[in-house]
């Protein structure tokens, strides 16, 4: 139902613009322009989307998620204490940020439904703060390589597409953890 | 150092496969596979949010939106030109992609605003999709600070983007 509102917004906003500033011909003509450009992106995605679900299958099974659950079990034991007592929830929790961080975005939604499904438990409805904390830390996603974001750039002629990959571990580093900080934060003085 | 990246993690999935007797050619077919029925249920919202995005564009909304937000877009120091991405990118992430891909395409992908615009895409996720998901699944009503604090995350995003792209690119 929201994008039937952000679709019917973007129409909306676009014929009262073109409407104001007499750019009707240049709207009708985007029409049949933009379904085409619509196509052509997701055919340059196309090559990305399927090496890419292959080399995350391939991560998975080669061990590398397991090996970077390791990696982070300390960190993930700090920010989400109740996992120290709870295995299963550790192991969903740890399974969670590991598919993330490697772009298996399919892998990853199930086991952090999972671990807030757990950490909802017995809350009556309210979410907790370690709750809190691991939305914040999956709406703020940290991903070793935006393979989606470098098609589109290849598809437009770039000769280096993956050159964004310093800039964007450094953003989404600063971007998860002031988030995660500010949720830390206002843990402490937001009332039940 | 940026252009070994890729293909050593390429390399080293496909030999730690290996080693684990794991069939990585037959695993990269699955998945590969399984890459395309994603983008078949892709292919009908590129096009519908594509049409939406260039109708924006060539009405002339688009750059009002810009030109009515930059004030704030150059106090804070993003590039007003991606003003409309920053808008749509906690909402909905297949509109960003289209909004990102069609900035990218105007302006040049080596563009400042081309190249703030792709990291910008890849470092933040869409907040209030997430949100609703996963609090949704566990049964939660009060979700107390979260979107703030998801939200303040984002712009944290949305800023150094266009920090990192000047300084490291």
């Amino acid at each position: 139902m929201v994008m039937s509102w952000i679709w019917t917004g973007m129409v909306a906003v676009s014929f009262l613009a073109a409407a104001f500033l007499g750019n009707g011909g240049a709207l009708s003509a985007a029409i049949p322009q933009g379904a085409q450009e619509g196509l052509l992106l997701a055919i340059s995605l196309a090559g990305s989307i399927c090496l890419w679900t292959g080399v995350g299958k391939l991560m998975e099974h080669a061990g590398l998620t397991g090996l970077l659950s390791k990696l982070l079990r300390p960190l993930l034991g700090r920010l989400f204490p109740s996992a120290k007592k709870d295995v299963h929830l550790e192991n969903c929790l740890s399974a969670n940020v590991c598919a993330n961080f490697l772009g298996l975005g399919n892998a990853a939604t199930p086991m952090g439904i999972q671990a807030a499904q757990r950490l909802a438990q017995g809350q009556k409805g309210i979410a907790s703060n370690e709750l809190c904390r691991l939305i914040v830390l999956n709406t703020a996603s940290i991903q070793l390589i935006p393979a989606n974001v470098a098609a589109v750039r290849a598809s437009l002629g770039c000769s280096s597409p993956f050159d964004i990959l310093p800039a964007v571990w450094v953003t989404s580093l600063c971007s998860a953890g002031l988030g995660v900080t500010a949720a830390w934060l206002l843990g402490k003085v937001w009332k039940k | 150092m940026t252009d070994y990246i890729v293909p050593i993690l390429l390399l080293s999935a496909s030999l730690l496969a290996l080693r684990k007797q794991e069939n990585s050619y037959d695993l990269l077919l699955g998945g590969a596979s399984d890459g395309l029925k994603l983008l078949v249920s892709l292919v009908p919202t590129l096009i519908l949010l594509l049409t939406a995005v260039t109708m924006l564009r060539a009405s002339g909304a688009m750059e009002a939106i810009s030109s009515c937000l930059s004030p704030v877009f150059r106090f804070v120091g993003i590039p007003p030109e991606t003003a409309m991405l920053v808008l749509i990118r906690p909402i909905s992430g297949s509109a960003a992609l289209a909004v990102g891909a069609d900035l990218m395409a105007q302006y040049g992908v080596d563009s400042l605003v081309g190249r703030t615009a792709a990291v910008m895409l890849g470092s933040t996720e869409t907040t209030f999709y997430t949100i609703s998901v996963y609090f949704g699944a566990a049964g939660i009503k009060k979700t107390r600070y979260t979107l703030p604090a998801a939200l303040f995350a984002d712009f944290v995003g949305f800023f150094m983007a266009s920090v990192t792209v000047k300084l490291l690119m």
